[in-house]
């Protein structure tokens, strides 16, 4: 768990890194690996930016092979990469890219050429073979290219991330807010953090900062003094209610509105669109009316079922992106890696930014960043984390292949080894611990519990990216009110009580915009569950208790 | 196939309706999809417990606040004050015993122990008056059922001044229960409670609850009838209530079936299953029949027609991307502008899609082009003009527009 504060104070750290998105995760990994003294610090919870707010794709990289071959090349390896140390957390269903009739089929030569020299494998099938493997795509479709594109969880990724972090020594504090650097001069020598649960500022001593604040690196860099034109373009995303694909589905044409379809865990999911934002947007992304409407009806295109498909919600994540011309799309900008020195850069010591990228290629990203420190403070250590699995992908143990074979496993057992790999072993399990919480994802007491132990939970949103609860069909409907009553007994029951209606607001957001049909019933149906049955929100007329 | 009334819908409204015109002898079906918004019941009925944020402390005087379109406004206060004083007698005779007053509201007892106003409530649950009565309470939980907040409720309680212990118990029934996952739900254990189970269980509350002069449990006994719960509360001996969970709803299910099985002892038939498409209504403005998803082959014929198809929940009421209607007959619903205008970003404040429905004239007919078909009425939560939520008015307009409609059908 967190760092011992009272101890804390005195130490010093060889790197504190800002920001546990995917990369930050992954540069406390690679830091702690090579020996480093690392503590990680997140404003808020791990994936909480542009790491939660994404397709979820394991990209080949064909997505950018014909315009950014430099990204494409990076995609393709990191691909591979992941499929061997993050098992777990990647599902190989293979990508498709299909030609619409209303699509130029000339572009298909260009897009196979390029794929093959950035190291991609494309190969041309029959659109029957394509519609054949799988059936939800357009069946109107002229052409088809098969790709290894696949699925990865990113909360799963990030977590298995700061968990290796860990295990090799590092340092984690999420909920806290880098206010200022420390510094000596010209050279910052540590952070000062605020504690956001309650208020309470501390200090921290390092030799290196490292900044990996995604779209709010801007900021972080510029309490340094340091300008970093960051270009924030909006993307926003639908969620269907279930899996409409198992295959990823790219629309083979030049980059445009939501044209990529990708099957994660039991939902499918449609994107971007692409938008300038104004910085002090970022941390209030809302999905409009007219965002909901064209990825709809450019979705609807590829997967014609979509039209009549459940939208369970829409969210919208920032690109963090280092602007480079005046392009208004922000599409034509490199997806590049950027790591800079600000010593060089800047003349300030002791500071570096990494950003720019993805998060197909955090762990390169970690391993540049993770680089130039070693090499700015000396130390002679080589990255290991391309080979060595992240914990829950380990290969498994005799003992549970055996176990395994022997007893079938329940849907519930399933869920849980989905989600946490081999880690699914620490989980408790017994009459007790095995009741259901969440019935749309099976998440059950024992889970919520070793989230709250093991994994950074403070909260039911942080619980949902842990263990996926709240995120099935019923929204938190059902299950948000039994996993806050064990959540009132780590935190107490006021907080559990105001969580509670946080997250209901939270699930509501992204409710909104695509409220109609079902899901309209269902936020109707939690509404009274919530604010009807239980009382909670404003409603509750504790004054009114005179009766008589 | 040929009836004096179709009701679509089984839900509160529809039930009331149907039970209220086979009381009055008439030739009833009632189409129902099975499920409806009984099936989350907390156990007590709201007739009018809050205007505009404000608590109502007397909810007849309180009619006369309400806007013009309103359901009760339309009704007039004699009337609602008439139908109100039916209610009970008229529950009462399908084996559901209620308490409660419509001239003073009284106090329920939420699952996560806060207080919320109501009008009348089942015998079994206690209400915050009723509670006051008694210093020392037990709560008994039941082991791995997840539907019930013990603790929240020990401090909710704690608030009104009574002190609460919790404990949990289990039984060799409940255990059996346990195995499966997806078996520990109120109703699931409801139907298990009976016989020795209720015996069992028992004797377990009695061995943890010495000391304590009330004891509190989930709203988990009595599928079919109230007996189990008697049975429970005589065997057990200190004065015993149940608290609400949240769905399913065990006394909320066992309503719905007490209110079928008097519906249908009077000689109503009951479409359990089905559902109705479409309506036909003729060039003079009457509803000629309705088709359901079941009958293929046959059109329904009846008199009169009510509507009782509840609202977005009850599939009574649907939303498009831009455009809200009624689907059986293709009423469209007034939504005051834009899907952005429909909603309040805060998920706790007043949403303004929970009072569209249907626009009716002074006798509840819908209105297509501005006038009212002839033998169509709109009963319960298909109609708009209201905020059930808000003003804790569901159950109360359900009941009493559905028993004013079954008597202007009576008199016709």
């Amino acid at each position: 768990m967190g760092p011992n504060n009272s101890n804390k104070a005195a130490k010093a750290y060889d790197v504190i890194i800002i920001g546990a998105g995917a990369t930050g995760a992954g540069t406390a990994r690679d830091c702690s690996m090579r020996g480093l003294k690392t503590l990680l610090v997140e404003r808020l919870d791990f994936t909480a930016g542009a790491t939660g707010r994404n397709h979820g794709l394991l990209h080949s990289g064909a997505r950018y092979a014909v315009t950014d071959g430099e990204s494409a090349t990076e995609c393709i390896k990191e691909n591979m990469i992941l499929r061997r140390i993050a098992r777990h957390c990647v599902e190989e269903t293979g990508g498709l890219f299909v030609t619409l009739p209303e699509d130029d089929l000339e572009y298909q030569k260009l897009f196979v050429d390029s794929c093959r020299a950035a190291g991609i494998q494309a190969d041309v099938i029959d659109p029957k073979e394509a519609i054949a493997i799988e059936p939800a795509v357009n069946h109107k479709i002229i052409g088809a290219v098969k790709v290894p594109d696949g699925a990865v969880d990113p909360f799963r990724l990030t977590t298995a991330n700061v968990i290796d972090a860990q295990r090799h020594g590092a340092d984690v504090l999420t909920y806290h807010e880098m206010v200022d650097f420390l510094r000596d001069g010209k050279t910052v020598t540590g952070v000062k953090l605020r504690d956001a649960r309650t208020g309470e500022e501390k200090t921290f001593e390092s030799r290196l900062v490292i900044n990996a604040g995604g779209i709010w690196g801007h900021a972080i860099a510029a309490k340094a003094g340091i300008t970093i034109n960051m270009f924030p373009a909006k993307g926003a995303l639908l969620i269907f209610g279930h899996r409409v694909n198992n295959i990823v589905i790219n629309r083979c044409r030049k980059p445009a509105d939501a044209d990529i379809l990708v099957p994660g865990d039991t939902i499918s999911l449609i994107g971007t669109t692409s938008s300038r934002v104004p910085y002090d947007s970022v941390d209030n992304m809302e999905v409009t009316q007219e965002e909901v409407d064209v990825l709809l009806r450019e979705g609807i295109k590829i997967a014609p079922s979509l039209a009549y498909t459940r939208i369970l919600r829409a969210y919208a994540g920032v690109r963090p992106l280092i602007a480079s011309d005046n392009d208004p799309s922000g599409r034509s900008i490199s997806r590049g890696i950027v790591c800079l020195d600000h010593a060089k850069r800047d003349g300030v010591e002791g500071f570096i930014t990494i950003s720019g990228g993805k998060l197909m290629t955090y762990r390169l990203m970690a391993e540049w960043a993770t680089d130039m420190a070693c090499k700015k403070l000396g130390v002679d250590a080589k990255c290991r984390t391309a080979e060595l699995p992240l914990p829950g992908s380990e290969p498994e143990a005799p003992k549970n292949t055996a176990k395994h074979h022997i007893i079938e496993l329940s849907t519930e057992q399933l869920a849980l080894e989905g989600r946490h790999g081999t880690l699914a072993e620490e989980i408790p399990h017994d009459i007790n611990d095995d009741a259901l919480v969440c019935e749309c994802e099976n998440v059950s007491v024992g889970e919520i519990k070793y989230a709250i132990d093991k994994l950074h939970v403070n909260n039911l949103v942080n619980l949902r990216r842990r263990t996926r609860l709240g995120m099935g069909t019923c929204q938190g409907s059902i299950c948000a009110c039994r996993a806050s009553a064990i959540m009132a007994r780590a935190f107490g029951q006021a907080a559990a009580i105001s969580d509670l209606e946080s997250f209901v607001n939270e699930r509501w957001k992204g409710m909104m915009p695509v409220a109609w049909g079902q899901t309209l019933v269902e936020a109707n149906f939690s509404a009274w569950i919530y604010e009807g049955v239980c009382g909670l929100g404003n409603n509750s007329t504790d004054k009114i208790i005179s009766d008589k | 196939m040929k009836y004096d009334t179709i009701i679509i819908g089984g839900g509160l409204s529809g039930l009331v309706a149907g039970v209220a015109l086979a009381e009055k002898k008439q030739k009833v079906a009632i189409v129902s999809l099975g499920q409806s918004a009984l099936h989350f019941s907390s156990g007590s009925f709201g007739l009018l417990g809050n205007i505009d944020g404000k608590p109502v402390d007397n909810p007849i005087e309180a009619v006369a606040a309400l806007p013009a379109a309103h359901p009760y406004r339309r009704l007039g206060v004699d009337t609602v004050m008439n139908l109100c004083s039916k209610v009970v007698p008229f529950f009462a005779e399908a084996g559901i015993t209620l308490k409660g007053d419509c001239a003073q509201n009284s106090v329920r007892v939420t699952p996560m122990g806060k207080c919320k106003s109501c009008w009348l409530t089942l015998d079994e649950f206690a209400t915050a008056g009723e509670l006051k009565k008694y210093k020392k309470a037990v709560i008994v939980s039941i082991s791995s059922f997840l539907d019930f907040y013990p603790d929240f409720l020990a401090a909710g309680l704690k608030s009104i001044g009574l002190e609460a212990s919790v404990v949990q118990v289990t039984t060799p029934e409940i255990d059996r229960l346990r195995r499966s996952t997806a078996e520990m739900r109120a109703t699931s254990i409801g139907r298990q409670l009976r016989g020795n189970a209720i015996v069992e269980l028992a004797d377990a509350i009695k061995k943890v609850s010495a000391g304590a002069d009330v004891v509190l449990m989930p709203a988990v006994a009595g599928f079919d009838s109230e007996e189990p719960v008697k049975e429970l509360r005589s065997l057990v001996g200190t004065p015993l209530f149940s608290i609400a969970t949240t769905p399913m709803s065990m006394a909320g299910t066992r309503m719905q079936m007490q209110l079928r099985r008097r519906f249908e002892a009077l000689g109503g038939t009951y479409m359990l299953g089905d559902n109705v498409v479409a309506g036909k209504i003729g060039g003079n403005g009457t509803v000629e029949y309705v088709d359901t998803a079941n009958l293929t082959e046959d059109h329904l014929y009846a008199e009169s027609f009510i509507l009782a198809s509840g609202g977005f929940f009850g599939h009574g009421i649907v939303a498009e991307p831009h455009r809200i209607y009624e689907p059986v007959f293709g009423f469209e619903v007034a939504t005051d502008g834009d899907r952005d205008k429909w909603f309040d970003r805060n998920f706790f404040a007043k949403q303004p899609y929970m009072s569209f429905g249907l626009d009716t004239d002074e006798s509840f007919r819908p209105l297509k082009d501005g006038k009212a078909v002839n033998n169509l009425y709109a009963v319960g939560a298909v109609l708009g003009g209201y905020d059930a939520l808000k003003e804790e008015s569901g159950a109360g307009v359900a009941i009493l527009t559905a028993l004013h409609v079954a008597d202007l059908i009576a008199k016709k």
